[in-house]
């Protein structure tokens, strides 16, 4: 049931204060326009990673619908997320094809390696861990997508390495940053 | 000589699957300057088991090479383009020349995809060459009345594609017969069947097509907006349609006054933002006008009352996709092909363990046999074939046994499965059918809106019994409990959700059901999948008291030291499978 998802996600508390002047261009773009709560919502999540408590009072503000019905609509689809999340976001297709193909094994690979539990980040906010149903990549079962990266064909060795390689390679552009 | 052309295949699948970097190392290569020709990229073929697929034409035609990435391209090209030879190894398909591949090929009749792979889908002149918007045109020309398109859409016998397999023609009769100031035409391309990815090619490998197809509709039941809703999952298919909205605005095939005529329509692509039920029609009409994704109850259709209360005709992607065909080429060249009620072609996705999976588009009335063994290549690893599941959580498991039913709406609807959008996910020996019934209830239920209750509390009481049962806690009784809840869900459910959700459950109880009494009764699952079930042993001929298992066991269940023979501790052991994986000598026993 998807109201379950409201007691999944506790309210985007965070301890930063969150700058909510960068949604006045997309306010700007939308706010009259009849049907733009879910482009706003996504506007939103693009802006800030995920859907802040206090935006709920600006968009509510701006389009002069209740904030009550724009927490409904937030909390309905998969999309929205209520709650900060890594800077990488690793999904692991658990769609028909990849389950049959024994996509589970992928998703407790990577458990087991980042030692979070489906849907939650890493310590250092590095990556969340998601499940989701279909990438539309089937034929290439099972499948994972890193930020815009498909990988197919994998298990959870493979998975798991792809994983660490991305660490390795953020870590060594950290240091170059630092060096500089 | 006509100029050499290297075409590489850019869909989804294939960038997942590395074309990207084939397509950055044949740039570089072209660079270098020592081999010329002309590189370009078209969308999806179909065959994803071969991606990258990349096509080099030239004198010797169009030959088609598979399993090309970065690392391997650089030697075909070589062998084709400076020495004249082609790699009968890597060729998947040629048009002079018999390959390997011939088989997936044979049988198929594209319609629907009948440019997806043979053009840029990002090229309006390339759209344009390959008939796109000649339809369209060709009615406003000829200022054909819309009762006559209606007509045509009737004879070919098209039937929608998104699952319900509604009569098109019916359909876009009854929008064009309710008067209104302002119409809507929608694509509903939300593909939330999870193993299902028609639509997702069909719009990235052509867009013009459903676009064109949409206009027809609109000129036909006279709406001058088009919607697209599209899943968010599928960003390269939305930036396609934009593009190819674009370039037709720019051409001036879309928009005002189109042919010279007083015909307008536009086109906007709307995200949609995860929910599977948002493919329900009124529900995805809810979501486009910015709210919960709920269905509510029909009549009245959408074709009286839908986008903003106004009448709206709605249809999948696929569906649109084939009407410039029929415009073009007539309905009696669309009903050619089928069986007597089901005419035409159907896009199948071909996917777990097969052989070549992949995008087929075959003529209905072929049997499911023939599309699983000659065009799919069999079964992977060459087990034993067990089911196939068609129709996603809709829909259910049509048995080995039935192989041979044909596939069109109604011989499949008789096995107690549906058409559906076209997915077709190929199980082995090694798949348990009752795992799979309940990773199909777990989706349904997490994706139920909650409004009615028995969809909504019904299916997580049946997801309960499953997973009883998988654990080995299931009891006498279980099954007739099973039957009678999902009997009342189908019956007391609004949508089609809900209505279908039990199908899963009831096709597996049918054509399964010593193996739901296998796991009830004598605490096995036969396909060795339902961990709890499973008994693990040590081979005492096989072992070689490597220690591995002991050291890799999470709980210490396995006893033995360096070259003794390992035994395992039943008491102990949490059947978490970790000795059987790591196991190089396949000591590890599974029961
Ligand atoms: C729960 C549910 C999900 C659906 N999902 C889709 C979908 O993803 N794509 C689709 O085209 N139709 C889907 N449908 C069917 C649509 O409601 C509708 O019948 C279809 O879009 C009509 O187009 P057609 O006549 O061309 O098939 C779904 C129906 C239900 C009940
Ligand atoms: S089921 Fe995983 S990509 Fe479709």
């Amino acid at each position: 049931m998807r109201i379950t998802r409201i007691a999944n996600e506790q309210a985007g508390l965070t301890n930063e204060t969150v700058d909510l002047s960068v949604m006045e261009p997309l306010l700007e773009q939308y706010k009259s326009k009849s049907g733009s709560l879910i482009p706003l919502l996504q506007g939103t999540q693009a802006l800030f990673g995920f859907i802040p408590a206090e935006a709920f009072q600006k968009l509510s503000d701006a389009t002069k619908i209740a904030t009550a019905d724009i927490y409904g609509v937030a909390t309905f689809y998969a999309q929205f997320r209520l709650s900060p999340v890594g800077k990488t976001i690793i999904k692991v297709c658990h769609g028909t094809a990849c389950h049959v193909q024994n996509a589970n094994a992928i998703t407790d690979a990577i458990k087991d390696y980042l030692k979070v539990k489906d849907g939650e980040t890493t310590e250092d906010g590095e990556f969340t861990l998601e499940s989701v149903a279909c990438l539309g990549c089937c034929s290439l079962a099972p499948v994972m997508m890193i930020g815009d990266n498909t990988h197919g064909k994998l298990n959870g060795k493979s998975a798991v390495r792809i994983i660490k390689d991305l660490k390795n390679q953020l870590c060594s552009s950290e240091a170059d940053g630092q060096l500089k | 000589m006509e100029k050499t052309k290297v075409i590489v295949g850019l869909g989804s699948c294939g960038i997942a699957a590395g074309a990207s970097k084939t397509y950055s190392q044949i740039a570089s290569i072209l660079a270098q300057g020592e081999m010329q020709f002309e590189l370009a990229r078209t969308s999806c073929i179909g065959m994803c088991y071969k991606e990258p697929l990349v096509e080099i034409q030239d004198a010797k035609g169009k030959i088609i090479y598979g399993d090309m990435t970065a690392e391997a391209v650089e030697a075909v090209l070589r062998a084709h383009i400076l020495e004249g030879k082609i790699d009968t190894e890597k060729a998947v398909h040629a048009e002079k020349l018999a390959t390997k591949e011939d088989g997936f090929f044979k049988g198929q009749v594209k319609i629907a995809l009948r440019n997806c792979g043979y053009m840029d889908p990002e090229s309006i002149e390339e759209a344009l060459e390959h008939d796109a918007y000649k339809a369209i045109q060709h009615l406003i020309n000829t200022k054909t009345e819309s009762t006559d398109v209606i007509q045509t859409i009737l004879d070919s016998g098209l039937r929608g594609r998104g699952g319900g397999g509604f009569p098109t023609g019916l359909k876009w009769k009854f929008a064009y017969q309710n008067e209104s100031n302002q119409k809507y035409i929608i694509c509903n391309a939300d593909e939330g069947d999870p193993g299902a990815f028609m639509d997702r090619s069909l719009l990235e490998g052509d867009p013009h097509a459903v676009l064109e197809g949409m206009m027809i509709g609109g000129y036909t039941i006279g709406a001058s907006q088009g919607v697209i809703y599209c899943r968010a999952e599928y960003p390269l298919a939305i930036k396609r349609l934009n593009i190819a909205i674009d370039q037709a605005k720019e051409k001036g095939l879309l928009g005002e006054n189109l042919f010279g005529s007083d015909f307008s329509f536009d086109i906007y692509v709307k995200e949609g933002a995860g929910a599977f039920v948002c493919g329900e029609e009124t529900a995805l009409i809810a979501s486009i006008e910015g709210q919960r994704g709920m269905p509510r109850k029909r009549p009245p259709f959408p074709a009286v009352s839908g986008l903003w209360g106004k009448p709206t005709n709605i249809n999948n992607v696929e569906t649109w996709a084939n009407v410039p065909w029929i415009i073009n080429h007539g309905a009696k060249a669309y009903a050619a092909y089928g069986t007597e009620k089901s005419k035409g072609t159907k896009v199948f996705a071909l996917t777990g363990k097969i052989k070549h999976g992949g995008l087929v588009e075959v003529p209905m009335g072929v049997t499911i046999n023939d599309i699983i063994f000659k065009l799919g290549g069999g079964i992977q690893d060459d087990k034993k074939f067990k089911a196939v599941q068609l129709g996603g959580p809709s829909g259910g498991c049509i048995p080995a046994e039935l192989g041979n039913t044909i596939v069109d709406y109604d011989s499949v609807n008789a096995t107690g499965a549906i058409m559906g959008s076209g997915g077709m996910v190929v199980m082995d020996e090694s798949t348990c059918m009752i795992d799979l019934a309940k990773f199909f209830l777990n989706f349904t239920q997490e994706e139920s809106c909650g409004k009615c209750t028995f969809c909504r509390v019904g299916t997580k009481r049946m997801l309960e019994m499953l997973e009883r049962i998988t654990e080995g806690k299931g009891e006498e009784g279980d099954l007739e409990k099973l039957e009678a809840l999902a009997y009342q869900i189908k019956n007391n459910s609004l949508c089609g959700l809900g209505q279908t959700a039990p199908n899963p459950v009831l096709t597996t109880l049918k054509y399964f059901r010593h193996e739901y009494e296998a796991h009830i009764y004598d605490k096995k699952c036969p396909a060795k999948v339902c961990k709890p079930l499973l008994t693990y042993s040590i081979d005492p001929d096989k072992c070689t008291g490597c220690t591995v298992c002991a050291k890799k066991c999470p709980v210490n269940a396995i006893a033995g030291s360096r070259k003794t023979l390992h035994t395992i501790d039943q008491k102990i052991c949490i059947q978490c499978g970790e000795c059987f994986t790591v196991c190089k000598f396949e000591a590890v026993l599974v029961d």
